[in-house]
């Protein structure tokens, strides 16, 4: 599933300013299909502007995004977006059916199909049982899969997921790490995941984007030749994984020291 | 079991005890102004269950539930549209808050001027008062939709029916009933004042008249109906809230 040739969604040069404040500078990477890509930086670095002008909900200032080849300016319909707080992004008032739901609504599919969809999706994240419970009935890991499940519905290309696991526990969040990458497996998707976390970049990632500097750019661009199957415990106990963590955690600390931007290596 | 009867019960006590205070109180009363509660209850009795209730009362609820319903309609209605459209709701803003503010009552003079003392008159009153909490609380419920939303919205490409009709309003629809409760105590203000002005019927015209024949327990009777049915309008409203609020009450539960 790694590297395949034809770049899916490639970042090229993106910039972005909030008035006198540059968060962004020439930012580029690229993403295969079906490859598996995090993005890592410290808090405040800019990763959720990057994601959002990945998305095309905040479209950048410079630089371009394209998903397909096409330049991204409002968010593309191949393309699904899983937030941080999912307590915000699930309806309280819709089941999670309902909610799984809504964006197919557009689809023009028939009501049988769109019943289908709901239910494949919700067992693509473990939650066949979930459909006539509401997001407050559930466990925050419960709802991030239900919000997982309403952007595989539509069946995207690619998924971005900013800061995912971020609030809950230990034991669910790898228990959410490996659903995602059993469901890249499965669905052939790419996925580009946002995360502070250098650890969690290294056992996801086909590929670690480093971000830093301020403006943030991109340090480093590591390959992970980890395999697929991973495993949390035997993976992160294998030498190249520490290795890379190591190497990705020594890039960071040494970037966050110096205060102008530098050209990424490509 | 007990907690549910407690529950239920409880709020009973204060009023029973009220007005148990009053009818032994009032017992011996030769005061006209303050006849025994026995009296103004055999009155009480005798004309509205449901001598009277034809007369007075259909035309009185006539007045809040038409008034009410247009309010809500309208309010709700002009409440998303200035609420998704930022320029329009600031244009319009100063004006609403000076609508809100100039007593609907004060119009009561021009209105019978201009349609008569007829039950048209009476609605566009309750109207002319209730529109405006539940209009601006929509615009307000409409536009405080979490910016998260808005993102997901987005980010999934919903149409804009579905935005408006799935999204906006239940997320406004705390707010929105917020603001039919603060209408339904308008409206029977306004019902109740637009009747003792222009009216030749009505709850209100018969307080007003049984006062000016100094039939006083008839005028009390008419009182307490009053209140009665302003609990009883204030209770279904609740009831049909909890029902459609369901997921509000347990959310933040």
């Amino acid at each position: 599933m790694q590297s395949i040739s034809t770049p899916i969604l490639e970042a090229d040069g993106i910039g972005k300013s909030f008035g006198d404040n540059q968060v962004l500078s020439d930012v580029t990477f690229s993403v295969a299909k079906g490859q598996f890509v995090c993005i890592v930086g410290p808090s405040g670095t800019g990763k959720t502007t990057l994601l959002r002008a990945l998305s095309g909900l905040g479209p950048a200032n410079s630089g371009e995004v394209r998903v397909n080849g096409r330049v991204v300016v409002q968010p593309p319909a191949e393309l699904a977006v899983v937030f941080q707080d999912y307590s915000r992004s699930l309806m309280p008032w819709m089941k999670v059916g309902k909610n799984v739901e809504l964006p197919l609504r557009r689809l023009g599919l028939s009501r049988e199909e769109r019943r289908k969809r709901v239910e494949q999706a919700l067992r693509d994240v473990d939650l066949g049982h979930a459909e006539e419970l509401y997001p407050w009935q559930m466990s925050g890991g419960m709802q991030q899969r239900a919000a997982i499940a309403r952007s595989l519905a539509y069946r995207p290309e690619i998924l971005i997921m900013d800061e995912p696991f971020a609030s809950v526990d230990a034991q669910t969040r790898a228990d959410l790490e490996d659903l995602m990458l059993d469901i890249r497996d499965r669905l052939g998707v790419s996925i580009v995941l946002v995360t502070h976390d250098i650890e969690e970049a290294v056992y996801l990632g086909d590929k670690v984007i480093v971000l830093s500097g301020r403006p943030a750019s991109v340090a480093a661009s590591v390959e992970i030749p980890l395999g697929t199957g991973r495993d949390q415990i035997e993976t992160k106990s294998r030498p190249a994984y520490l290795e890379l963590r190591a190497e990705i955690h020594r890039m960071i600390m040494r970037k966050s020291d110096t205060v102008a931007p530098q050209r990424a290596p490509r | 079991m007990t907690q549910r009867i407690t529950r239920f019960l409880l709020p009973a006590i204060v009023p029973a005890l009220l007005v148990a205070l009053w009818w032994m109180a009032s017992a011996g009363s030769t005061s006209i102004f303050f006849p025994p509660l026995a009296k103004i209850w055999q009155r009480f009795h005798e004309l509205w269950i449901f001598d009277l209730v034809g007369e007075h009362v259909v035309s009185s609820l006539n007045s809040v539930l038409i008034g009410l319903g247009i309010s809500i309609v309208l309010g709700v209605g002009l409440g998303i549209v200035l609420g998704l459209n930022d320029a329009i709701a600031t244009a319009v803003g100063p004006l609403l808050q000076f609508m809100r503010y100039l007593p609907a009552v004060a119009m009561l003079p021009l209105a019978i001027q201009l349609m008569g003392i007829g039950p048209d008159m009476r609605v566009l009153i309750v109207v002319l008062g209730a529109l405006w909490p539940v209009l601006l609380n929509t615009v307000d419920g409409v536009r405080g939709v979490h910016p998260a939303l808005v993102d997901v919205a987005k980010s999934n490409r919903l149409r804009p029916i579905d935005w408006v009709v799935r999204v906006v309003v239940p997320s406004a629809s705390p707010q929105i009933f917020a603001g039919i409760r603060a209408s339904l105590a308008v409206s029977v203000i306004l019902m109740f004042a637009s009747e003792l002005m222009g009216a030749s019927q009505g709850i209100g015209y018969f307080i007003l008249e049984t006062q000016r024949q100094f039939s006083l327990p008839e005028m009390w009777s008419g009182m307490i109906l009053l209140g009665v049915i302003g609990y009883l309008l204030n209770v279904i409203l609740l009831l049909v809230e909890r029902f459609a609020l369901d997921w509000h009450r347990e959310s933040r539960s």
